[in-house]
């Protein structure tokens, strides 16, 4: 178990980005936690602290019976004993070494024979194997990925920093780099904080999530709570909403488990599912583009309580997918399959109508 | 064409260009690194001997070197002799002069690595030694190079520290440049001529030593 629990304050003294402060209590038990957040979150600074190359104002960080850092005692274990591996954002692979030195780079406590052993076992557990006597300079991003994995993991660390590792790299190689690494992982248990603000990746690698927003901890549940039920605006963004709303509580029904909430932009009124919200007070709904039904007749005898009337002002092919700006009252995002454009006649100016599931709608703070 | 001046120029750019990095490489690698709002003060102490005319460093060095100055009384007290006038003296001199030569290229090379790569060596478990001599030196070689060379050649050339420290002593301070100006001044124009060039032909191979080395430390244009 890795427990954080630290503040620092970044001046404006000295710089004239606006001040900012981290405040960050989590725990991180064995298993991949993704911290999960928008750019400038401060997800790097959380995992620059806990690996000690940058140090907090005050609080503490523990891993096990350990204490990495105590800000009442002013104690704080040097990077180079924390036995903390650290993948950066950059991989950060020494350019002058080649792959088996940078694997090796950990180890030189080790006697020769041992050294050979361990480079040999990650370099295939990795797939890199072959490129052993190559340069970073000389092989793949992904390749590349690999290598720093293997690099970081061969040092048997007791946790595990990942900041964005996968970034830049086409999905397939993705998820089989994912695979290596969630099979690394049920070998070797160990807490494995794995920084990222792409929802794809929340969904494929992580067992619990911690959602960072301005430097706190926002919100924290498995991948389906935070990105299903998102408590903040940024966090809603993070997790790939296309539509967010602006709405005042209007109405609470307890007995149905809903309430009603009319839109800022305009005169509709959506049913939500109940939350903490009082009527009068204002909530931002977030709906997913893929989330919304469209037809080109009123609909009449569905379950689903909301039918929005709107046009169509844009519509934009996007691969599988087409993506259709609405006009009703306020720009609403849908995505339709290319089949259900061609068999619904879709175009520009076309009258139709939106349906959304009660449970599609997404109560987040504002 | 008498070569003494000329090896005894050598033996001291030399033995200076050694000391130098020695000294360079950790005040270079704490101008690098360190976080101190002071470390201007640092940097144009360090850089002062590039825009001091040399007799007025020659002049302090005179002074701290001679029999009542601090360096010339502590060295009289461990040697026995003087410190003035000796070669001695003019590796301690040259030093002074020739410090920026050494540091700055040093410092250019450490402050363009890139910080990640020192962190990435924290964290595989490298204590400051190993991650020193392991990733900064090999990465930083070109600039450790460039300061080698360059220090060198700056000593090399010195004139007037020289004639402030050294005086005129064959064989003990009497460098090249020296000697040049020696035989100017009694008209051997064909002397001077051939030490000249033989100076001018070393300067330049330094030069492409150093732009061949590294296409990116110590130019005096800027790069496209």
């Amino acid at each position: 178990m890795l427990a954080v629990s630290i503040r620092k304050a970044f001046g404006s003294a000295t710089t004239n980005a606006a001040p900012f402060a981290l405040d960050v209590s989590a725990e991180f038990p064995a298993g991949v936690t993704v911290l999960f957040g928008p750019s400038g979150a401060g997800k790097s600074t959380v995992l620059d602290c806990i690996a000690g190359l940058q140090q907090p104002d005050s609080g503490s960080i523990r891993l096990g019976d350990q204490i990495l850092f105590d800000g009442e005692r002013r104690r704080s274990l040097r990077t180079a004993e924390r036995k903390i591996a650290y993948v950066f954002q950059t991989l950060a692979l020494f350019p002058h070494l080649t792959v088996e030195e940078n694997v090796a780079y950990g180890l030189y406590a080790l006697s020769r024979e041992e050294q050979t052993l361990q480079v040999q076992r990650l370099l295939t557990a990795f797939r890199v194997d072959e490129l052993r006597a190559r340069k970073p300079a000389q092989i793949s991003g992904g390749e590349k990925q690999r290598v720093a994995l293997a690099r970081s993991l061969v040092t048997q660390p007791r946790a595990l920093l990942l900041d964005e590792p996968l970034t830049g790299l086409d999905a397939g190689l993705k998820s089989a780099i994912m695979e290596d690494l969630l099979a690394w992982n049920e070998a070797n248990r160990i807490p494995i904080v794995y920084v990222t603000h792409t929802h794809e990746e929340v969904l494929a690698l992580g067992e619990r999530v911690v959602g960072l927003e301005a430097g706190r901890v926002v919100q924290t549940g498995t991948p389906q709570e935070v990105l299903g039920m998102p408590r903040t605006r940024l966090l809603a963004d993070a997790a790939g909403y296309e539509n967010f709303l602006e709405a005042t509580v209007v109405e609470r029904r307890h007995e149905d488990g809903v309430m009603r909430v009319a839109l800022r932009s305009g005169p509709m009124e959506l049913e939500v599912p109940l939350a903490e919200a009082e009527p009068g007070e204002r909530v931002g709904i977030a709906i997913r583009a893929g989330d919304i039904l469209v037809a080109t007749e009123e609909p009449r005898g569905l379950s689903a309580r909301n039918v929005l009337e709107g046009r169509i002002v844009l519509m934009e092919s996007r691969g599988y997918l087409v993506e259709l700006e609405i006009e009703a009252g306020t720009q609403i995002v849908a995505h339709v399959t290319p089949g259900a454009v061609r068999s619904l006649g879709l175009e520009r100016g076309k009258q139709i109508w939106m349906v959304i599931k009660t449970h599609s709608c997404h109560l987040v703070k504002i | 064409m008498n070569l003494e001046p000329l090896v005894l120029s050598f033996r001291l750019a030399a033995i200076v260009s050694l000391l130098l990095l020695a000294i360079g490489l950790p005040v270079a690698y704490w101008l690098a690194f360190a976080k101190w709002r002071g470390k201007f003060l640092i940097e144009a102490v360090v850089a002062l001997p590039l825009v001091l005319p040399p007799t007025v460093l020659g002049f302090y060095a005179l002074v701290a070197l001679g029999p009542r100055g601090l360096l010339g009384r502590m060295w009289e007290s461990v040697f026995g002799h003087a410190l003035a006038f000796t070669f001695g003296g003019l590796v301690i001199a040259s030093i002074f002069y020739s410090f920026p030569f050494a540091v700055q290229p040093l410092v250019a090379a450490f402050e363009s690595l890139d910080r990640r790569l020192l962190d990435a060596s924290a964290v595989l478990g490298a204590g400051r030694a190993r991650t020193f001599l392991r990733v900064i030196v090999p990465l930083a070689w070109p600039g450790i190079v460039t300061a080698l060379v360059l220090s060198f050649a700056h000593t090399l050339g010195e004139f007037g520290v020289v004639l402030m420290v050294g005086g005129n002593l064959p064989g003990i301070t009497r460098t090249v440049s020296i000697d040049i100006y020696d035989r100017v001044q009694a008209l051997d124009y064909s002397a001077a001529r051939a030490m000249s060039f033989v100076l001018l032909a070393i300067s330049f191979a330094v030069l492409c030593v150093v732009y061949g080395v590294n296409r990116r430390v110590w130019r005096p244009w800027p790069v496209k």
